[in-house]
């Protein structure tokens, strides 16, 4: 029962796909050259692919968004009305997929966590204790919020708590700032990186630890962005 | 390919408009007006739409359908509070509003779709062909439930919706066409019952809304009744008389509100009267511009909060904003264009008619689609984040608000336990954390082949269309294989009521002809009759008696017919009379050409 099909035999070696439409081997980019029919956008192409540029971090944001609109004007399915209801769909299916990659990218934070997800997979762990050199200062403001919420709002004495939760934000805040601002220098190292070929043990050492310290970063800004969103919701 | 017109189903008014050689042009009327109102009347002739239904808005206040757009994609409860300003009566049925009218009930897209059609109507009659795509436009904050009311409006209307555009992006094709206009423009549309507003970047023909905020239930409406309430209470203190047990003295104070408002925005000071019950005479009021402010003032605040919001989902500030255009008739408020202007610190561009300017965007998107414009592209948003129920009641954000559309977002799911047969999802819209305070916009069951708890991975596909509605789709990951999914919507119609709605909208069609036919047969009948009646007077003694008895045995079975509802068997007897009659009105014509040649001589009449 639980024997499995014999599985298609796929030409691994195979460079190229097919198209979807006269089977004939693909050469154009979106377009089938021989019937010129839309064509899917691959599941394996990543969002760097996607909008045309190298995978790397630092990314000229002119250039992002004027591949993203010369992009939108192949995909749109504005410009699909009239074809048939497979090449619409694809259309349909390729904007789509242009449009998360476009916000994927346009946001630094968004485009690091999503070369970590690349390149190492699944990084996208949430930090479910504060980082070390917070400890103290999440401890103690979490025992603050607690006396917040207990007391009613207008007593002196969370008028004064509401001033240090203010100055805490504030802080957190600022702290948040620090770490997307080291990103920048992050990307550009990772960067030199891949531009160096070929590939020794001292790179790959330095690849490691770029990986390693972008991850830190994000994770503690996501939760450090979590305990601003639930301060900001409990101060208002 | 064939003319796709472009629609803007508007609460007051509507409009349909064309691309002509380039220029889009609203479709006016026989009557050279270009606005239809959007109200619906069932009289004793059948319904009727535009200005001759707005006619019976006093006449006829219950059977006289006004801002159906309110209740477009609502359920009764979202409504329960403004209920008292409606004259007709609505109920629910499967979560959808239904409008009684003699004793047979209406959604609100089958409202909606009479309108529709009377725009259809309008533009073949003007373009000489007939019309079946459209383009129609919708506020840019309407949610899922909200769009696909209109679509299905449209479908029952007989025409292919082939794009549900956003009404102030429809506003900035417009703009942009005419102004080149490069750089970050805010869209502030204000109509008759919806409030939006939108920040776009225009470059090379690329118009991308970066955010869209709004209220979907905050217009020129609100206004007037705030007008209205002030006079009722004024009436009430003065008369100690409820206005509100009158109906169609409501609809004449709306009115009459209205069009105080519009005085206000060119005049200072206007005055108000209106007729009351029982022969109390006539009520007259004076209001002034700056009363009207202070009256209406907390309404125009409320739509400054969504600019901000929209500015800080753009990552804008208002300084940054290089052009802001006024959309709607609302925004022909002094006030209103005071604020706008004191908010974004430069005065708003108001040049093209803000009655109209949707409904040229709309044409003009309209001939994007069908090939005709091919440097313009809009890449417009969703207003409001997607998502699923979770465990715990809370709401898990799937696609963002103002994500650029079509948009998808792929969920996995599994079971939880042995031999599990199905998943309950249940899809939501809105910003709130749980998911009760969000809108539900469907449910459904995804099955699942019966497996150790774990085991089976459906992966479910969400994905907005460029019309901002949702499609959903499931696949086995591990076999491969597409699941077909049925969605049951929460405050819509479902497929098969739409398919009802079309064929009876056919049939309402043809009875309409049917007893338009029949009144007409009955009325030719009718002066037929009279006309026999007044030539037997006349000349009855000029025929023979044989004569005079077919006639009259013709003319009782005329009556008699008229009385029927054969179109066919009154139109019989009509010509059977008329032959039969014949004889009679040969010697009346004889005689009267003797009469008139008595006493005259032969050389007078050659």
């Amino acid at each position: 029962m639980n024997q499995q099909p014999p599985s298609k035999s796929r030409n691994v070696g195979m460079a190229r796909s097919m198209c979807w439409h006269c089977q004939s081997e693909l050469t154009g980019e979106y377009f089938c050259e021989r019937c010129v029919k839309i064509q899917p956008v691959s599941k394996d192409t990543d969002y760097f692919t996607c909008l045309g540029l190298p995978r790397r971090l630092t990314i000229d944001p002119a250039v992002l968004e004027a591949n993203y609109y010369e992009r939108s004007r192949t995909f749109h399915p504005d410009f699909y009305l009239n074809k048939t209801e497979a090449e619409r769909a694809i259309s349909l299916a390729n904007a789509a997929t242009l449009n998360t990659a476009y916000r994927t990218l346009k946001d630094p934070v968004q485009r690091a966590e999503y070369l970590l997800d690349l390149e190492a997979g699944a990084v996208k762990t949430i930090r479910t204790s504060p980082p070390d050199d917070l400890f103290e200062e999440i401890l103690e403001l979490q025992e603050m919020l607690d006396t917040y919420r207990a007391e009613p709002p207008a007593s002196e004495q969370n008028q004064q708590l509401l001033a240090r939760l203010q100055h805490k934000r504030e802080s957190l805040e600022r702290r948040q700032q620090e770490l997307e601002q080291e990103l920048p220098q992050l990307f550009a190292e990772w960067d030199a990186l891949q531009d160096q070929t070929p590939e020794d043990d001292q790179s790959r050492l330095e690849r490691d630890r770029v990986l390693k310290r972008m991850r830190e970063i994000l994770s503690n800004r996501t939760y450090i962005k979590n305990i601003l969103n639930d301060l900001i919701d409990s101060i208002g | 390919m064939a003319r796709i017109v472009g629609i803007d189903l508007g609460t007051t008014n509507s409009l349909i408009a064309y691309m002509n050689n380039g220029v889009p042009c609203v479709i006016p009327g026989p009557d050279g007006r270009t606005m239809v109102p959007s109200v619906v009347a069932l009289t004793q002739q059948g319904l009727v739409v535009g200005d001759e239904a707005k006619a019976h808005l006093i006449r006829n206040p219950s059977r006289t359908i006004y801002s159906i757009k309110r209740f477009m994609g609502k359920a009764l409860a979202d409504v329960q509070e403004e209920l008292a300003y409606f004259p007709y009566t609505l109920t629910e049925q499967g979560g959808v509003i239904r409008i009684q009218l003699n004793g047979k009930t209406y959604s609100p897209p089958q409202i909606s779709a009479m309108i529709l059609k009377e725009l259809k109507q309008r533009a073949e009659a003007y373009l000489q062909e007939e019309i079946t795509k459209a383009v129609i436009t919708v506020p840019a904050y309407f949610n899922d439930s909200q769009r696909q009311a209109t679509k299905d409006a449209g479908l029952i209307a007989g025409l292919d919706v082939l794009r549900i555009i956003n009404e102030p992006t429809a506003a900035s094709l417009a703009y942009g066409l005419q102004q080149k206009t490069q750089g970050m423009i805010a869209v502030y549309d204000f109509g008759g019952g919806t409030f939006d507003i939108s920040i776009l970047k225009l470059k090379n023909g690329i118009f991308e809304v970066l955010a869209t905020n709004g209220d979907t239930h905050l217009g020129g409406d609100d206004i007037d009744r705030r007008i209205a309430d002030w006079l009722l209470d004024d009436i009430h203190s003065t008369y100690g008389l409820d206005l509100r047990s009158y109906p169609d003295h409501m609809q004449a104070l709306r009115l009459e509100a209205e069009r105080a408002k519009i005085r206000l925005s060119d005049e200072v000071k206007t005055s108000l009267s209106l007729d009351l019950p029982n022969g109390r005479g006539r009520f007259t009021r004076e209001l002034t511009r700056s009363h009207l402010e202070s009256l209406v003032a907390d309404i125009i605040e409320r739509t400054l909060t969504p600019c901000r919001a929209a500015l800080k989902d753009a990552r804008l500030t208002a300084d940054q904003i290089d052009e802001v255009v006024l959309v709607g008739g609302s925004t022909r408020m002094p006030l209103v264009r005071r604020r706008v202007q004191e908010l974004f610190g430069k005065e708003p561009h108001c040049h093209l008619n803000p009655d109209e300017v949707v409904a040229l965007g709309a044409a003009i998107q309209a001939d994007i689609l069908s090939g005709g414009t091919t440097d313009m592209l809009l890449l417009d948003v969703t207003p409001l984040s997607l998502g699923i129920e979770t465990m715990g009641g809370v709401m898990s954000c799937l696609i963002p608000r103002n994500t650029t559309i079509p948009a998808s977002a792929k969920e996995l799911f599994t079971t939880y336990v042995d031999g599990q047969t199905g998943v309950d999802i249940h899809i939501l819209q809105g910003e709130r954390e749980l998911a009760k305070d969000n809108r539900s916009l469907a449910r459904f069951r995804l099955k699942v082949p019966p497996l150790p708890a774990g085991v089976p991975r459906i992966e479910v596909t969400f994905l907005i269309d460029a019309n901002g509605i949702l499609h959903v789709t499931a696949k086995d990951v591990r076999t491969g294989q597409q699941h077909s999914i049925d969605v049951k919507p929460s405050y819509g119609l479902s497929e098969a009521e739409v398919e009802r709605m079309i064929e009876e909208s056919f049939k309402f069609a043809n009875e309409d002809v049917a007893s338009r036919k029949l009144i007409e047969a009955r009325l030719d009948a009718g002066s037929l009759l009279s006309a026999t009646e007044k030539a037997l007077a006349q000349g009855g003694h000029l025929v023979t008696e044989e004569v005079l008895t077919a006639i009259r045995t013709a003319a009782a079975a005329l009556a008699q017919a008229k009385e029927g509802d054969s179109v066919q068997a009154i139109r019989t007897h009509m010509a059977n009379l008329e032959q039969v009659a014949q004889a009679l009105s040969i010697a009346l014509m004889e005689d009267s050409l003797k009469q008139g040649l008595e006493g005259k001589r032969l050389s007078d009449i050659t």
